[in-house]
């Protein structure tokens, strides 16, 4: 019996820095996936939210909000808060619900509108929380980064220039992506000529934050039936699992990793796609396209490693031979990814989703990879939250 | 006008032993897994359902596992010294504790100066004063270093 459920429909609403009400841009996404499945409003039985942080009640109860801003017309609702993979819980709570025989078809929609500036903690003398300590001793997000970026320099011989390619194809990659919010095809001169933040890292290898919303239709095998869609693109695995103490690298916002002297030491990155390529029953040898979260450009790098694209240490030469460029074997972010994008916390893994769902269908246009049959999504963020979701024809 | 105290600027965190400093943990009597910040009520590691811990010092030497810097002034609740000077931040791995612990680099020394592997060690070093008293925190130093 088969645990998949079925993509019926996608939309987006392009990334920028609107400055308009997240629901706003959640409405115009949750219309575009109506329409791209050809389903009515009234046909949903389950709104699935990813939750904001950032826009007060309505954000906290991202469900609720959609479903009334797009006309109450009964269904249950539900949110779900989990970082970065906030987009891939609600995807997940929507796949339960539809396994389990309690609804056929379900909207999952996540939207943001973030403020301009670095994020800070609460204000306040507070030692106790990890978030403030390590900012009052000077530890910023792009710090973690770069240390990350930093170690791969040390120990697997990557260089700037290594980098600095990831950023020059995932800017080609997003040049023509209309839901974009950065389209210049930017070079390794340019790269190199951007302020260094925290070195080795530039403005340019790290992402911003951005507005930006997307949504899904998905539905029951039956249903997809029903509707003569068995041929669409399918949900064939998700991934939202903790870490396994002891933490092997140091998270944000920790200021020390676990102690292993009890027990092993693991990568949380790495063993995020693993029970996804377990549930899915394929490998990475069967992957023709990923969606990675380069939060910097380094950090794609790791990301090959952790979906076991390639041994440890050889993510570089993947990007020096332009395995991962369009036209390689193994496209990666063909989307443009965060360096495109920017980060939309409640609507990127969604938007990780509506790409891979476009090129298996085969409609991503200039971004297209040809024959796309399988692709994997990967996402980590703060508090043990992370995922890798497979999507299969 | 009196001069300033010297306190730490967090609390607890590490002995205020000019010459010789170390950070203070915790370490669970169940299992010996360490801690750092202290852990004094529930063993995190899953098999283990310790809840009675000691208060230890950890190792004051270790080697640099990364290290990078911060260009620009952080926000608060960083307090920044005017004009803002910017400071190297150091990965330190632990031998005995098995960990990584972050802080700043001791002044004067930036990340031309560093490199995965090198001995390092803990000293103090102000983070911020205010009218009262000069807040210290740990900083990690080169073992050789002249800074």
């Amino acid at each position: 019996m088969s645990n998949d459920i079925v993509i019926l429909g996608v939309g987006m609403h392009p990334w920028g820095k609107w400055g308009k009400n997240f629901v706003e841009y959640g409405v115009i996404a949750a219309r575009a996936a109506l329409k791209d499945a050809g389903i009515d409003w009234r046909d949903v039985q389950f709104v699935s939210g990813a939750a904001t942080m950032r826009c007060g009640y309505p954000g906290y109860v991202a469900g609720a909000t959609f479903a009334q801003a797009l006309g109450w017309q009964g269904a249950e609702v539900n949110t779900s808060y989990a970082a970065c993979a906030s987009g891939s819980q609600a995807l997940a709570a929507a796949r339960a619900k539809i396994l389990s025989g309690q609804c056929e078809v379900a909207l999952v929609i996540g939207s943001d509108t973030t403020p301009k500036g670095f994020l800070k903690p609460a204000p306040g003398e507070r030692p106790e929380d990890p978030d403030w300590v390590r900012f009052r001793l000077g530890i910023t997000n792009p710090s973690y980064f770069a240390l990350y970026a930093r170690r791969r320099m040390e120990i697997y011989g990557d260089t700037l220039a290594d980098f600095a390619q990831v950023k020059v194809k995932n800017a080609e990659h997003g040049f023509t992506n209309p839901y974009a919010r950065y389209k210049k095809k930017f070079t390794a001169d340019d790269v190199a000529a951007s302020a260094m933040v925290a070195d080795p890292l530039r403005l340019m290898d790290i992402c911003a934050t951005s507005d930006g919303a997307a949504a899904i239709i998905v539905c029951s095998a039956a249903y997809a039936k029903k509707l003569g869609r068995s041929d669409a693109v399918k949900v064939a695995a998700i991934s939202t699992v903790t870490p396994t103490f002891a933490s092997a690298v140091i998270e944000m916002p920790d200021i020390a990793t676990d102690s292993a002297v009890a027990m092993e030491a693991h990568s949380f990155r790495a063993a995020l796609p693993i029970k996804a390529y377990n549930e899915a029953g394929i490998g990475p040898e069967d992957v023709s396209v990923a969606e990675v979260y380069d939060l910097s450009t380094a950090l794609e790098l790791d990301w090959y490693e952790d979906l076991q694209l390639c041994a440890r240490g050889d993510a570089a030469k993947l990007v020096r031979d332009g395995v991962t460029k369009l036209g390689g074997r193994l496209p990666v972010n063909p989307s443009g990814g965060l360096a495109c994008f920017g980060e939309a916390v409640p609507a990127q893994a969604l938007a990780q989703i509506c790409e891979l769902t476009w090129q298996l269908r085969g409609t991503a246009g200039e971004r297209q990879v040809p024959n796309a049959k399988v692709g994997i999504t990967a996402n980590q963020g703060l508090f043990g939250h992370g995922s890798s979701v497979i999507l299969k024809k | 006008m009196t001069s300033k105290t010297i306190v730490p600027a967090l609390e607890g965190w590490f002995t205020m032993d000019a010459e010789k400093p170390h950070l203070i943990g915790t370490q669970c009597k169940s299992c010996s897994t360490y801690y750092f910040p202290k852990q004094t009520l529930f063993c995190k590691n899953p098999a283990c359902n310790g809840d009675v811990f000691d208060e230890v010092q950890l190792s004051r030497t270790g080697k640099i596992w990364s290290f990078t810097n911060a260009c620009y002034q952080p926000p608060e609740p960083y307090i920044a010294a005017d004009p803002y000077v910017p400071y190297a931040i150091i990965a330190v791995e632990l031998e005995k504790e098995k960990m990584i612990v972050l802080g700043q680099a001791v002044e004067g020394v930036d990340v031309s100066q560093l490199k995965a592997g090198i001995d390092v060690e803990l000293v103090l070093e102000k983070l911020f004063e205010d009218k009262q008293s000069v807040k210290m925190t740990w900083k990690w130093k080169p073992v050789g270093a002249s800074a």
